[in-house]
């Protein structure tokens, strides 16, 4: 048998037909007119290696199957054959826009696992390139969303600001992107000379940029016709498909894990959580944009009440020794080696710790057996829960409009298929 | 988070309104789990959704508890938005009868899910709309996340060694 006939018996579990009866049901006739029509896996308006198989009706979307699973890379099984610590970088690949709420959400949950108290310090660091991360994942959202919509020049301002980001990231971890910044405990070093200064300009700059992009989209014709109105659904339903994050604050549900159960002293920051009224296309747009308002007053407020002392936890037995103490304390040398080859133990249980990262609720399931490797990782990742959504949003608009609902949801294929 | 005396109480009414559902309460690190039946889980979960006000499923995770028995266990985190509080309903199935009844036409959010949990580790969800592999190819053997499922490498295949290949993509 050809190779090519050979996908197509793969996918015959993969019926149509009892959508294709509801719908002549509904229509009260033949579905002879019914079109499927196969998006993907590879095509810019599918943000990354996303396949549609969408059900036609004319013009008008009837109903969608997602398939996904093209860049699934097994990240939970390896995670199971690393100590702890060396999972951070692993975990950090999943979704690979906002690669510290993954190292954040994992780190939390273990460190819930060893009590471990994290230092104020570090947990402002935290904050700090947690929010900057969240701009960064929205400007990338922002700058491909408008470009999935035709406006070409977005793309140039948003990456503009995202470079001034990953500047940061580079000056504060040495990485641009899968930094490897938050450790178990805290974070690896503490910020160096000269990154406050660029930060500052950043929060300077940033407001105004966002003013920016608002004048040029905000009440752009093409962008209103393309968004306002369009895909709406309501609160009920979202709650009921699991949808968090910007898309069910979009209908208003202020919904917000930061506000709601605050982690890593989030409690001390003044910040509002933008919502929407009717929970549109265009709702889901202005909340992201007001949303990167609000990031950049968090950053300000914890770079202005950073406050003094150590960056990770002085717990040996789970952070690396300071290197210079390596060359004379003998204890310093044994805890090095014990962390770096096995990896430090955690009590055996379970726990659930979820963030709020750019796209929802971020939950991290550790199961620890007792040993210096986790038994169970899992990430219960926004984009992958929020992707049911897709067809509960499309179902009865056109298809342009689906490009378009695809770009406000925001999925990263990095995130759904882990 | 349910108090550890808030979570007996909500053991106590669940093992009222269904007799035997309840097997054990855990509180750990103030995260407050229930151990039920597993043939109880749709009740239970719906009695929590509507007696005790959580409102919103969350994640449902698969873990294998190798080398304990029962091996597999299915977690549900639920959440009630109003009180910000929530709590893990687990269960845990035998490898022989891995089969537990679905809670998607509850909960429309647990269908893919569900399905990554199939994909993974091989329960099956009776009653869910369309229980089939999401992540792993189709003909795929095996269920991975499964602790006794080896690391090992698969050959990717690529023009240059197609003639070479054993054949399992054709």
């Amino acid at each position: 048998m050809s190779t090519r006939a050979d996908y197509r018996r793969m996918e015959d579990s993969i019926t149509l037909a009892p959508l294709e009866e509801q719908v002549a049901a509904q229509r009260g006739g033949p579905t002879a007119e019914l079109l499927t029509l196969n998006i993907g896996p590879h095509h810019p308006a599918t943000h990354g290696v996303l396949r549609l198989l969408v059900t036609l009706e004319g013009e008008v979307v009837r109903d969608i199957k997602p398939i996904i699973g093209y860049v699934h890379t097994g990240i939970e099984k390896t995670a199971e054959d690393k100590a702890y610590w060396k999972v951070i970088p692993v975990v950090e690949r999943m979704d690979y826009l906002s690669y510290y709420f993954n190292a954040m959400a994992f780190c939390g949950a273990v460190e819930t696992l060893l009590e471990c108290e994290v230092p104020k310090r570090a947990q402002y660091l935290r904050v700090i390139h947690l929010e900057l991360n969240r701009i960064m994942s929205h400007l990338v959202w922002l700058g491909t969303s408008a470009l999935d919509l035709g406006a070409m020049s977005m793309f140039w301002y948003c990456f503009r600001e995202r470079e001034m980001i990953l500047d940061l990231f580079e000056q504060s971890s040495g990485q641009r992107m899968h930094t490897r910044y938050f450790q178990v405990g805290g974070v690896i070093e503490d910020i160096p000379l000269g990154f406050e200064a660029k930060l500052r300009e950043f929060i300077a700059i940033m407001p105004t940029r966002v003013d920016q992009y608002n004048d040029l989209l905000k009440r752009n014709e093409i962008l209103l016709q393309r968004l306002r109105n369009t895909c709406t659904l309501d609160e009920e339903s979202l709650l009921g498909l699991g949808v968090t994050g910007p898309l069910l604050r979009a209908a208003g549900n202020p919904w917000d894990l930061r506000k709601a159960a605050p982690y890593s002293s989030y409690e001390d920051f003044q910040f509002k959580i933008p919502v929407g009224t009717v929970g549109d296309n265009y709702d889901r747009y202005a909340v992201r944009v007001a949303e990167m308002k609000e990031s950049v007053k968090i950053v300000e407020q914890a770079l202005d009440g950073l406050p003094e002392g150590p960056h990770i936890t002085a717990d040996r037995k789970i952070a690396l020794p300071p290197r210079h103490e390596l060359a004379t304390s003998m204890e310093a040398l044994i805890h090095h080696f014990k962390l770096v080859t096995e990896g430090f133990r955690v009590p055996p249980g379970e726990v659930y710790y979820p963030i709020e990262s750019p796209r929802g609720e971020l939950g991290c399931f550790v199961r620890s057996d007792g040993s210096a490797k986790p038994a169970r990782v899992h990430m219960r990742d926004p984009s992958f829960v929020n992707l049911q959504a897709t067809a509960a949003m499309t179902r009865g608009s056109y298809i342009a409009d689906l490009i378009a609902t695809l770009a406000m949801l925001d999925p990263i294929l990095g995130g759904i298929d882990r | 988070m349910p108090d550890q005396v808030g979570l007996e109480l909500i053991a106590a009414a669940l093992g009222e309104a269904i007799p035997g559902s309840v097997l054990d309460t855990e509180y750990f690190r103030g995260q407050a789990s229930l151990q039920v039946a597993p043939s109880a889980v749709r009740p239970v979960l719906a009695a929590l959704r509507e007696s005790h006000g959580y409102r919103a499923l969350m994640s449902v995770h698969g873990v294998d508890y190798y080398p304990h028995e029962p091996r597999l266990g299915v977690h549900y985190q639920l959440l009630d938005m109003f009180r910000v509080d929530r709590i893990a309903v687990k269960l845990r199935v035998t490898l022989d009868a891995p089969s537990i009844e679905s809670v998607t036409p509850d909960w429309p959010t647990a269908n893919h899910q569900e399905r990554e949990v199939y994909d993974m580790f091989g329960v099956e969800f009776e009653g869910h709309p369309d229980l089939r592999r999401i992540l792993m190819p189709e003909d795929y053997e095996g269920h991975p996340q499964r602790r006794d499922f080896p690391l090992g490498g698969e050959p990717v295949l690529f023009t240059h060694n197609d003639a070479t290949s054993p054949g399992w993509t054709r």
